[in-house]
């Protein structure tokens, strides 16, 4: 069953007087209980996705294309039902979560919070769910009076997942989940995170600059550049037989722990991630730093083309493989 | 922080020593609100210091007048006259020069006064420090009309009084921005750098942080003369001022012990009011657009 | 000196530090009575300072006290030395000064010789009136500030937020004694009769008890209106400022995924944030708040402690004027120690330190 469909997604923001294309035509589907994640660098719009799904960018940004949730365009819906899709249905994991979290509420009230919005029960009732919830994030529900400061990041983390499955959504965004937190830490965020996520058959969608934490958790990858897709499909076969050249490389960044060739394996991209606002409509946005860059690649319409079963990648290397 | 940066150095660097005043003048003068609130101080200083040129004894010695008394605003006299019968516009802009010159006058001591705390309590870490900002602390809760009445009682009546009472109650806050700028600019390495070279104290403070802090000081002394002006009229007005001198304070005052108030001469009112106003409102504008060149902010809304 | 203006207030609160909190980690919350202590003991020192000040600068009266107290009224010489020994003139410096704190602490702030009352009793007398004025301009202030203020900086740029802040940049540029006698002006020539023109009510009539409370009502319209309209401008800044500072904050962005309204997010999330900077320095208006009383009773003859100043100014009157400073210098140091209470109460993370 279908849980999420995009279309065409583009966001545009206007900034000063000009207008940025941050996000320039996305497409991918979700199914329920599927996990997919969303890679790049910063500046290449996965944030922007992730947080246009709920509709959650600033009144500047303009958005275009079709959101199907469980079969409802999301861009379409009035504010009502917008408010009472959010977080019932569709939650969100944010990163930092020091800041993330009201730092003058306790974190029990901040979770009790989405579910005195949304459900018809009464406060004892959210309050025994607050604390079942606590519990199965491995925070005693005895710091549920405690405040954000007085938790460690790792413990903040857990709550802001805690609070994510308040209502029992279908699909849950996790924005940068485990950055800013040490390595051991991320580790147990990331197992717990699958392990409710597989429970539950919620659907999850998590954004990373991180390839490697992105790989152990999902089933599928996504990897974009400058506001496009540069290849989507199954995590493994994308990291093993990578189809972009900007994917090899990402892919060529991160050591893999245990794989000692990895290690040695050229990594590093030359030049910089390019500026959204620069992004030309024409060609490639990665061209500049392709290292197996063809003349007409600056010029010529790029499409995601089909790469395999279930995979598409960006790249016009992808057809001549196809056609050889 | 766009400073205007200058060195002991000569000739050869004049031609680009004005590029950064100028860049500031092409931004300045984008700002509505800072463009008409210099526009009104030019006019205020103009006004103030010509006045001499066509005012003489004849239009402000009560002896000398001979206009109608407490008379409304008629063809010959534009705002009307006061109780002894000199015409209340000449007085408005011989008024300009007493407030004005105590304003800045007081302003000036404030900037010395605070700086030199702000740059001692910043630059000498340690005991001295902590008593110094300790006192501006406290300082800065005593509520300032008290204080400012009292010395002026103490001192006695006078543009002295006023002057040294504003000075001493308002030196705090310029102590305070001066001390944080100190301690931000002393950070920097070419502190240390100039300390390694042997540098002593006056001279790092005075060489390398001074010029660093002045621009900061500058900015906030146009707030600053705005908030001193309003203080002088409003000692003034309490009958801390020098009867004999003519000043805004001095004028609404006289409005006020005289009976003018029941008589209904809104005309003896109101010129001085506005004309503190339209100083205040000048001084506070200019100040603001010079900040936000300097120190610009971001906004933005989300949905 | 009168009031910060409202860019310095902006500054204030990032340069000082107003507001700012470390935080701290999993840190056990520290004991209340221990932070009270800590809090009076400053209190305390802060008014000791304010006492050196005022046995200072009182001392540096140029004429010999004794004379300047007793002008104008036939006494002996015998008088002169009994009050002498009284003041504790001939004593040293130091000796005079522990005389003096030792005077105040109990209650003994001098005699008025213009009015022929000891100093705290007039105090007293006219304490009533400053209290009411102005505490229902602060509550007024408060109210209408902080409500103007967040709306205006939750729409920051918006046109309700450019007209918000261009009345209130106005407002402070009026002084407060201008505004008053302007709208005294209004009531008493132009709309005569509606309201009084000044005092605190009506002499020689003797009202019942809700008649009275009517009849001081009127009286206190106008005053607390001029008192209000140059203070409120002051929290609208603050508050604004406050509000703006939160707007970037990404816990709001998690409110908003949560599905509340805009208006719940202002109200359960960015407010109360926003409202703990604004609390301190609400109160460390509080000296401005007094000055405004000054000069608004002085120009209504409101009998409280501001008018009472304005008299003193008359001779000099300087044991008036030494008790009057003191006493508004300590309620400041009283309702700052207050502030900071709140503060605690309100902020969980100062808790913890």
């Amino acid at each position: 069953m279908t849980l999420l469909e995009v279309r065409d997604l583009a966001v545009t923001y206007r900034s000063g007087g000009s207008d940025v294309r941050a996000v320039r035509g996305v497409d991918f589907t979700l199914d329920a209980g599927q996990t997919l994640g969303i890679a790049g660098e910063s500046g290449s719009g996965k944030s922007t996705v992730a947080l246009s799904l709920l509709r959650l960018l600033p009144v500047s940004a303009k958005i275009t294309g079709e959101l199907l949730f469980q079969g409802e365009d999301v861009l379409t819906l009035g504010w009502g039902k917008l408010r009472a899709v959010r977080w019932a249905q569709m939650s969100v994991v944010f990163q930092g979560a020091m800041s993330a979290l009201n730092p003058v509420r306790s974190i029990g009230e901040q979770i009790r919070e989405p579910i005195l919005l949304h459900e018809k029960v009464g406060g004892r009732t959210a309050r025994a769910r607050t604390a079942e919830l606590l519990d199965s994030v491995g925070v005693p529900s005895s710091r549920a009076n405690a405040y954000p400061h007085e938790l460690s990041g790792g413990q903040r983390q857990r709550v802001m997942i805690a609070m994510a499955l308040a209502c029992r959504p279908n699909l849950i965004i996790a924005d940068e989940p485990t950055t800013a937190l040490d390595v051991i830490v991320q580790a147990q965020i990331l197992e717990l995170l699958t392990d409710l996520v597989r429970e539950s058959r919620i659907g999850l969608i998590m954004i990373s600059h991180d390839l490697s934490v992105l790989g152990e958790v999902c089933e599928r990858l996504a990897v974009m550049y400058a506001g496009r897709l540069a290849e989507i499909g199954p995590s493994r076969e994308l990291l093993t037989d990578p189809r972009h050249p900007y994917t090899e490389a990402l892919a060529g960044a991160f050591p893999t722990i245990g794989d000692a060739a990895s290690r040695l394996a050229p990594s590093g991209l030359p030049g910089d991630p390019p500026d959204p606002a620069k992004v030309a409509d024409q060609g490639c946005a990665f061209q500049p730093r392709c290292p197996v860059a063809l003349p007409d690649c600056a010029t010529r319409d790029i499409e995601a083309w089909p790469a395999g079963p279930g995979r598409l990648a960006a790249c016009v290397h992808v057809l001549d493989k196809v056609s050889s | 922080m766009t400073a205007a940066v200058t060195t002991a150095s000569g000739g050869l660097t004049a031609p680009s020593r004005w590029n950064p005043v100028k860049r500031f003048a092409r931004q300045y003068v984008r700002m509505p609100t800072g463009v008409a609130g210099l526009v009104v101080l030019v006019g205020f200083l103009v006004l103030a210091l010509t006045a001499p040129l066509y005012i003489g004894a004849n239009n402000l010695d009560v002896t000398k007048v001979n206009g109608p008394l407490l008379a409304p605003p008629s063809s010959a006299y534009w705002l009307g006259t006061d109780l002894p019968g000199r015409s209340v516009l000449l007085l408005t802009i011989w008024g300009s020069r007493a407030s004005l010159s105590i304003g800045i006058i007081a302003t000036v001591l404030t900037m010395i006064l605070g700086t030199s705390i702000g740059l001692i309590a910043g630059h000498f870490q340690g005991a001295v420090s902590r008593v110094l900002m300790t006192i501006t602390d406290w300082f800065i809760t005593l509520p300032s009309l008290p204080l400012a009445i009292s010395l002026a009682a103490i001192i006695g009546q006078g543009a002295t009084s006023i002057t040294v009472a504003i000075a001493v109650t308002s030196w705090p806050a310029t102590a305070r921005l001066v001390r944080a700028q100190t301690l931000a600019v002393e950070a920097r390495p070419f502190i240390e750098r100039a300390r390694a070279l042997g540098a002593g104290n006056t001279q790092i403070m005075s060489r390398q942080v001074l010029p660093n802090v002045m621009p900061l000081v500058l900015v906030s002394s146009t707030l600053t003369i705005a908030g001193a002006i309003l203080s002088e009229t409003t000692l003034s007005f309490l009958g801390l001022g020098d009867p004999s001198t003519v000043s805004w304070g001095n004028m609404i005052n006289q409005a006020f012990t005289t009976g003018a108030i029941t008589r209904g001469a809104w005309w003896y009112l109101l010129p001085p009011g506005i004309a503190i106003v339209l100083v205040v409102l000048g001084f506070t504008m200019t100040g603001r657009a010079v900040e936000n060149i300097l120190n610009p902010r971001m906004v933005g809304a989300r949905s | 000196m009168t009031t910060p203006n409202p860019v310095q207030l902006e500054v204030a609160a990032d340069v000082g530090g107003v507001g700012t909190v470390a935080p701290s980690v999993g840190r056990a919350r520290s004991s209340f009575p221990r932070y009270l202590a800590a809090k009076l003991l400053t209190a305390a020192i802060s008014f000791l300072f304010t006492l050196i000040l005022g046995f200072v600068m009182f001392s540096l009266m140029p004429s010999d006290p004794v004379h300047t107290l007793t002008r104008g009224r036939p006494t002996s010489a015998a008088q002169l030395a009994e009050l002498r020994k009284e003041l504790g003139i001939d004593l040293p410096k130091w000796e005079q000064f522990l005389h003096f704190v030792n005077q105040v602490i109990h209650g003994r702030l001098g005699y008025s010789y213009q009015f022929s009352q000891q100093v705290t009793s007039l105090i007293a007398e006219r304490l009533w009136p400053t209290i009411l004025l102005t505490g229902s301009a602060t509550i007024i202030s408060i109210v209408l500030g902080l409500w103007l203020g967040v709306r205006s900086g939750w729409k920051n740029g918006s046109l309700f937020d450019r007209v918000s802040s261009g009345v209130s940049l106005t407002l402070w540029s009026v002084p407060t004694f201008w505004l008053g006698l302007i709208l005294l002006v209004l009531a008493t020539s132009t709309f005569t009769g509606v309201l009084p023109a000044g005092g605190y009510q009506t002499p020689a009539v003797d009202y019942g008890l809700v008649a009275h409370w009517i009849d001081v009502g009127k009286h206190l319209v106008l005053p607390c209106l001029t008192l209000v309209l140059v203070v409120f401008a002051q929290y609208v800044t603050i508050m604004r400022s406050s509000i703006i500072d939160e707007l970037g904050s990404p816990y709001l962005l998690t409110a908003r995924a949560k599905g509340l309204r805009d208006d719940d997010v202002r109200r359960k999330h960015a407010v109360p944030n926003a409202l703990l900077p604004s609390v301190t320095i609400i109160f460390l208006q509080l000296g401005t708040l007094i000055g405004g009383a000054i000069t608004v009773e002085t120009v209504y003859s409101w009998p409280g402690l501001g008018y009472l100043t304005y008299e003193a100014l008359k001779i000099p009157d300087i044991q008036l004027l030494e008790g009057t400073f003191l006493v508004f210098s300590g309620s400041v140091i009283v309702m700052n120690l207050f502030a900071d209470l709140l503060y605690r109460f309100l902020d969980p993370r100062v808790r913890a330190q």
